[in-house]
């Protein structure tokens, strides 16, 4: 596997930029499709809560790495196996419970690691850790809640909402393994190892299972790949629509 | 699926200190907890909100319109409650 910048604190936080970019569109698709208008509007907002950290991340690795890219070239000039995001965001959005299932497992390990990054080395890097916990913590309460609702409401919201999880289930130990980039990032005080934010989000995955009447689905094994670059069947549908634009008509402009 | 539509709420928001709150719209939510996430999603996009409240909207008491002569005209001609006879000092800020 290449690595995704000649810059290891670059490539490092490219991987959250595409982690929340990939996230950050799948949401996207849910635009005008909402179960109603009110969380149309919410999806929406989350949606834009990621794309504006991708930016930032994205601009910070672009500086990190001497300036020869920008974000929007990161963004929608690269191929497939240069994104290095976890699987579990680029999964489709299914029904509501699987993708209300899918930000939940994300913003539990999203918002803790923002958290300790908020702690970097790189002042820069720490800012946008800051704005961007905070993001999370809301995320994390808005799909908690919706989890609860769903698993705690009617039989039939019950059943999807445990398929949900139990579907998703394989993609959580990816999030939390750390690779040779992730414990050179952390042992440099520049980022954060993931393997240390797993207590976190059992906590509060655990509480919103438990409140919303769900069984925690087992660890038994893990889908891996997409941290370097092995993505899964859903990835390469997702950049043509996302890239057809820039690749279509390059440097297009409003 | 259920579905038993989501009851209306009614939102109020206060932007700033100083100010009270300001009912801004309504929003469907089963539940207070949500209708309270919602209103944040909906009305507080841009920014300058410090505290919102969520009323079940059925738990407005309004009055009627048909009485509106007896309700409302008699004060019509009542101009001196109306507090354009001195001069509001600028200290006093938001009124």
């Amino acid at each position: 596997m290449a690595p995704a910048s000649c810059d290891p604190r670059a490539a490092w936080l490219m991987r959250l930029g595409d982690a929340t970019l990939m996230l950050g569109h799948r949401l996207t698709e849910w635009l005008s499709r909402a179960p109603t208008l009110e969380e149309d509007i919410a999806l929406a907002n989350l949606s834009l809560d990621l794309i504006g950290q991708t930016r930032a991340f994205y601009t910070r690795a672009c500086e990190l790495e001497g300036g020869t890219r920008d974000e929007s070239e990161l963004a929608y000039r690269r191929a497939e196996p240069d994104y290095r995001n976890p699987l579990l965001v680029e999964q489709p959005n299914g029904n509501f419970a699987d993708t209300i299932a899918r930000h939940l497992l994300f913003s539990a390990y999203a918002h803790p690691l923002y958290e300790k990054l908020a702690h970097s080395t790189d002042a820069e890097t720490g800012g946008i850790a800051v704005r961007s916990a905070r993001e999370m913590a809301y995320h994390l309460r808005h799909s908690g809640e919706w989890m609860v609702r769903l698993g705690d409401g009617t039989r039939l919201s019950h059943e999807k909402a445990q398929a949900a999880l139990d579907d998703l289930w394989p993609y959580v130990p990816e999030l939390f393994e750390a690779d040779e980039l992730d414990r050179e990032a952390a042992a440099s005080g520049f980022g954060v190892d993931p393997s240390t934010l797993r207590g976190e989000f059992d906590a509060a995955v655990n509480d919103v299972i438990s409140r919303a009447t769900l069984t925690k689905p087992a660890d038994s094994f893990g889908q891996r790949g997409g941290k370097s670059g092995r993505h899964s069947e859903w990835m390469g549908h997702m950049l043509a629509q996302m890239q057809f634009l820039q690749r279509a008509y390059p440097d297009a402009r409003w | 699926m259920t579905e038993s539509p989501a009851p209306l709420w009614e939102v109020f928001i206060r932007p700033r200190n100083g100010l009270a709150h300001r009912h801004v719209g309504s929003l469907h939510a089963h539940d207070a907890k949500m209708a309270l996430l919602s209103a944040r999603d909906i009305y507080t996009r841009r920014g300058e909100t410090l505290s919102i409240w969520v009323v079940p909207s059925a738990a407005i008491i309004a009055s009627d319109p048909s009485e509106k002569e007896m309700m409302f005209e008699p004060t019509g001609s009542k101009i001196y409650r109306h507090p354009t006879f001195y001069e509001v000092p600028d200290e006093v800020g938001n009124m």
